[in-house]
């Protein structure tokens, strides 16, 4: 038999973003003597400059409950108004129960759905498709979306490939009600025959076994670089093309783009495959901020709309791309300008 | 359908003049990509993806690490056009 109820959707929008960046900046030459290599070849092959590192005392919750009390104040939203909260992670370091109810109750309101999201890199991306969705069919008024990470808990200081690429840090946003789209359709998938590009490996049953515990290492993250680089530069401007034309745009519709923040050599590649006009305004937080995974998206959100304040309500491609290998985009409409 | 040298050839130093910021005059058969050209390894993937998808042809990683010379990449992508 079927049901009787208000089937009916309404817009969303993303109402805020708010940032937690570590206090501690690691520059290359902090990096470069465990590895062999130097603060030039660092810049050259990724852009990265400086990062942020979190100190030992201060947990991946620690960042997230910063980031999302900046992005509940800039949104004039409370927590009690807040009835599902997503957390994209890899990083978080129990496997139950979910790092989004540990920050739940830290915010103050531990009745609220809460559950993490994992798709790595894409994570934030992804997160912001569910937090739509469930607006959009009235699941929830209010969505906190957080991408966080503390990779520095899961990175080997003396991986060549690794070590200077990925930093800590946290951002959120909160997505709810609006009068028209602002959200655009999310392009997603996976290229899951590549899942073995980027890993965190052994599994937690090779610890557990006695006969592999000994030779068992900490799971820290570990990637094929150059694979990765190629996956993303020919298969993600499609992608993002596809996002713009969904959102029912052209390119030079676009007032920025904010791709995860992998490499800048990706970064790069991507605006010329996708032909962006110079009018497009792009993301280069990985600069300052290195590879935070989840949280590269509305941390470079966050540095980008603190730069050029005139982005506040203009429309921005997102792309998430990583470990998966997975990937989402879409185009929305960054949030106005907070009150105060 | 098979394509000449000079065709990839001219293909290709458009491709690296984008992405590597060189003049064209400087690009020759016999160029080496990292040592002549400035052509690191994260440029030659980009050069090779580009030149994948002008060519229609595949070139697996493992040919990418051959590729020492402008030469190589050409040679490799008439064959692989036939």
């Amino acid at each position: 038999m079927a049901l009787h109820f208000d089937t009916s959707v309404r817009n969303s929008r993303i109402l805020s973003v708010g940032a937690y960046r570590p206090a501690r900046v690691v520059p290359n030459s902090e990096i470069v003597d465990r590895i062999e290599s130097s603060d030039e070849w660092i810049r050259q092959r990724t852009g990265i400059e400086t990062r942020h590192i979190a100190s030992a005392d201060e947990s991946l919750i620690d960042m997230a409950e910063a980031a999302a009390n900046i992005a509940l104040g800039r949104a004039g939203i409370t927590m009690d108004q807040v009835s599902a909260v997503i957390f994209a992670t890899i990083t978080y370091p129990y496997q139950a129960p979910s790092a989004a109810t540990e920050l739940i109750v830290r915010l103050g309101n531990p009745k609220a759905a809460a559950f993490d999201i994992s798709a790595a890199c894409a994570g934030f991306c992804y997160g912001v498709a569910l937090a739509n969705d469930l607006v959009r069919a009235k699941t929830s008024d209010y969505v906190l979306v957080i991408g966080g990470e503390k990779l520095s808990d899961f990175t080997n200081p003396d991986d060549r490939a690794t070590a200077f690429i990925f930093a800590d840090g946290a951002g959120a946003v909160v997505i709810g009600p609006s009068d028209e789209p602002r959200i655009g359709p999310t392009i997603w998938g996976a290229s899951a025959e590549s899942r073995d590009a980027i890993v965190m490996q052994p599994s937690w049953l090779e610890y557990k076994n006695s006969e592999t515990r000994g030779a068992a290492t900490w799971p820290d993250i570990a990637q094929q670089g150059q694979a990765v680089f190629r996956w993303a530069v020919y298969e993600m401007a499609p992608i993002g093309l596809k996002a713009i034309a969904a959102a029912g745009l052209q390119p030079e519709d676009l007032a920025a783009f904010i791709p995860h923040q992998a490499n800048e050599r990706i970064i790069d590649s991507l605006a010329r495959s996708m032909k962006l006009p110079e009018s497009v305004q792009i993301a280069r937080d990985i600069r300052t901020t290195g590879n935070t995974s989840a949280a590269s998206v509305p941390l470079a959100m966050d540095a980008l709309l603190s730069s050029q304040p005139e982005l506040h309500g203009k429309n921005a491609l997102l792309i998430g791309f990583g470990a998966g290998l997975v990937y989402a985009g879409q185009v929305v409409e960054l949030p106005p300008l907070p009150a105060k | 359908m098979a394509l000449t040298v000079d065709e990839v050839l001219a293909g290709i130093k458009e491709i690296v003049v984008e992405v590597a910021g060189i003049s064209a005059d400087t690009i020759a058969m016999d160029k080496k990509f990292t040592d002549d050209l400035d052509v690191d390894s994260l440029s030659m993937v980009e050069v090779v993806v580009a030149a994948e998808e002008r060519f229609g042809v595949k070139i697996p990683d493992e040919e990418v690490t051959n590729m020492a010379t402008v030469g190589d990449a050409v040679n490799f992508i008439v064959g692989a056009s036939k």
